[in-house]
């Protein structure tokens, strides 16, 4: 009796998942890739990383702000891991503003590891006025700020296309299907060949598209890696202790008479 | 009770129990006498203890690094999951602690309904227990707003200005809970006080709730009193100490499972976006436990109608041990009312699924039907067929169950023997 009314809980349960809003007709589903970084023990690919913050730099940088990360974390375990070296060069290539000085001046160096990423502007309502009126939202979590997360991020990049007859586009707003109401403020500024990767790589607006987003998902959850890694040597003792403690209570609850 | 007899070994050991009789309580908690066909729905109550020391100890470690400031609480979690050491850790056992907090406390309400837990002499029990409850979501809801995202701030406009709803008062009530004339930096820095003290609440009702269980002793499956101890008992420890420590590791599995691998699933998106007063995001949703409530407020029209009915939907749960009619606590013994109980648990996972949805369309629909039922389960269902219903035989003691076949119709005795 209890049985059978288990298996109609659950059917209905079923019936009620699956009843799924109607998906908007506006916004297509986003692509699904197969990243390095998906799965229990996902790990990010390190070149991948390398090329995606070259891409980050040289073209998303110019407009978007990455304020929670310093340079530092350019070099950290899990991350890009660029040599000690090489993040000083690169924090070494911004100039950062600090002060006040003994005078009561502000002043201007060269950046350290230390430091965080440089912003493009000095605050938001400055990003959004030089933007056409839409903010260029700062990317340090923005894998983990949009729904379908790295796939999302990726579709829209390479989601540009030119609107359908009978779509009229104002001034400064593009056509992407992933996004929302397919509109889009941010110009498609991938171009097959635009950055030009020191490993070789040929950059293909694909290949940046995956770069880029590889290295976004990175500098959402830079902890990723160790996460996965705790993670299942946390799952395997659990479960050899739950064993040991299973068959422990086996044993006491075998002086009674009760099953357990 | 065997506490009495208790005296410590040691003259050390006597002469402060004497004076604190401690070592007595501890006597107690290991020697009490448990029934020992309890089952594994019974073992959430250690469980959920386990969630609240860890919410406590996160919480507090949290609390050292998180900034409660309308500015800096964004970054300040940042600053936790990227620069503090395993604070990634520490934030996601507590985000998603919350939810393990919860899917445990429902398990543990449900077991409680379907054994009918809450029937007399359990009644204190089971009111302190949804007093707990209504802390759990008080405190969850706060913690919500802390991160300072989008969703933390849009859901706490949407619930204080619920409040906006009482006639006469309600803007007077609205402000004084914001501190403010909107949701803004007061708002945050009271929700963190309050995020802060409730936990400590919920701890000493916790006290209360297992005092409250300790004078009339567990109930059990089979929902009958039993002689304590008996052979149809066995010490807490041990027996149940184990069975509840196997139990909180296969929790504590699927716990690890969602910080280690899927942190942010049962978590909103959106509330990685800093909160923006000027930006309303398309859904606001709260966290999936409140789904159901929030389901109930919305299929109400009118907006105070809708609040009523929300915080109906819980002080009902308060009268159940009076709306209940049924002289046998069990619903293995009661055909019918076990009928109606998985009805009602499709009923709340159906409003929960709709509360997610837009309030529109066929789940509109679905809620109101949903919240109708859910009513009609307490007022109606329970005392009707409480009353009716013709219950199967219970048996004398959990060592003589009822034989099926009728073999040996001694062992079984009808409801109107027992009372």
């Amino acid at each position: 009796m209890i049985k059978s009314n288990i298996k109609l809980f659950v059917l209905s349960f079923f019936i009620l998942v699956s009843l799924r809003p109607l998906q908007s007709a506006e916004m297509a589903d986003p692509i699904k890739v197969d990243w390095s970084f998906k799965g229990l023990t996902g790990t990010f690919d390190r070149a991948s990383l390398q090329r995606g913050f070259q891409v980050y730099k040289e073209v998303c940088a110019s407009c978007h702000s990455m304020q929670y990360l310093s340079y530092r974390n350019l070099g950290e375990p899990g991350g890009p891991e660029f040599s000690e070296q090489e993040v000083k060069a690169i924090a070494a290539s911004f100039e950062i503003e600090d002060g006040p000085d003994s005078q009561g001046e502000m002043f201007t160096r060269p950046g350290k590891p230390s430091d965080k990423f440089k912003s493009p502007y000095p605050n938001v309502q400055a990003a959004t006025a030089a933007n056409g009126g839409a903010y260029p939202p700062d990317m340090s979590v923005l894998v983990k700020a949009r729904k379908g997360g790295a796939n999302y991020i990726y579709s829209v990049l390479v989601g540009y296309e030119d609107p359908p007859p009978g779509v009229t586009l104002d001034e400064g707003v593009y056509y992407n299907k992933y996004m929302a109401g397919n509109k889009i403020k941010m110009p498609n500024n991938l171009m097959d060949g635009l950055v030009e990767y020191a490993d070789g790589t040929e950059s293909t607006v694909d290949q940046m598209a995956k770069d880029v987003t590889t290295f976004l998902a990175w500098a959402a959850e830079p902890e990723l890696e160790e996460r996965h890694k705790t993670g299942v040597k946390v799952i395997i003792y659990l479960v050899l202790l739950t064993i040991l403690v299973y068959l422990s209570m086996k044993k006491i609850w075998s002086r009674v008479d009760s099953e357990v | 009770m065997s506490e009495h007899e208790y005296t410590p070994k040691s003259k050390a050991g006597k002469w402060f129990n004497d004076r604190l009789p401690l070592l007595t309580l501890g006597a107690h908690l290991t020697d009490y006498p448990t029934p020992k066909n309890l089952n594994y729905w019974w073992t959430f109550g250690g469980i959920l203890t386990f969630c609240l020391i860890t919410q406590i100890v996160t919480g507090i470690v949290l609390a050292m690094h998180y900034v409660a400031h309308a500015d800096l609480a964004f970054a300040s979690v940042e600053h936790i999951m990227r620069d503090v050491n395993y604070g990634w850790l520490i934030r996601y056992i507590h985000s998603n602690g919350a939810s393990m907090f919860f899917l445990a406390v429902y398990i543990h309400i449900f077991r409680s309904l379907f054994y009918g837990s809450y029937k007399s002499p359990r009644e204190v029990i089971w009111i302190i227990g949804l007093m707990i409850y209504l802390l759990m979501m008080a405190a969850a809801f706060m913690g919500y707003v802390l991160p300072w995202g989008q969703m933390s701030f849009w859901g706490a406009t949407v619930i204080t200005n619920l409040f906006s709803a009482i006639p006469l008062v309600g803007d007077s009530i609205t402000t004084w809970l914001w501190g403010a004339y909107s949701v803004d930096n007061p708002t945050l820095n009271r929700f963190f006080s309050l995020h802060y003290l409730i936990p400590f609440l919920i701890l000493g009702l916790v006290v209360l709730h297992i005092w409250a269980l300790h004078v009339p002793g567990n109930n059990n499956p089979v929902g009958i009193d039993i002689k304590k101890p008996s052979k149809d008992t066995v010490p807490f420890h041990p027996y149940i100490t184990i069975k509840d420590a196997f139990a909180l590791l296969v929790f504590m599995i699927i716990f690890a499972g969602f910080v280690f691998f899927t942190p942010n699933v049962l978590g909103h998106s959106d509330n990685y976006i800093p909160a923006n007063p000027l930006v309303t995001p398309a859904h606001i949703v709260p966290e999936w436990y409140l789904l159901p409530f929030y389901a109930i407020l919305r299929s109400v029209p009118d907006k105070l109608g809708g609040v009523i009915l929300m915080f109906s939907a819980i002080f009902i749960l308060f009268v159940l041990p009076w709306l209940d009619t049924s002289k046998v606590r069990s619903a293995v013994f009661r055909p019918i009312y076990r009928q109606f109980f998985w009805i009602l648990v499709i009923d709340v996972l159906m409003l929960g699924y709709v509360g997610a949805m837009p309030a529109e369309g066929v789940y509109l629909v679905l809620a109101r039907v949903g919240t109708i039922y859910y009513f009609l389960h307490f007022i109606v269902v329970m005392p009707v067929v409480g009353y009716l219903e013709k219950t199967d035989p219970i048996p004398m003691s959990i060592s003589e169950p009822v034989l099926t076949g009728g073999a040996e119709p001694s062992l079984a005795r009808k409801v109107d023997d027992k009372v």
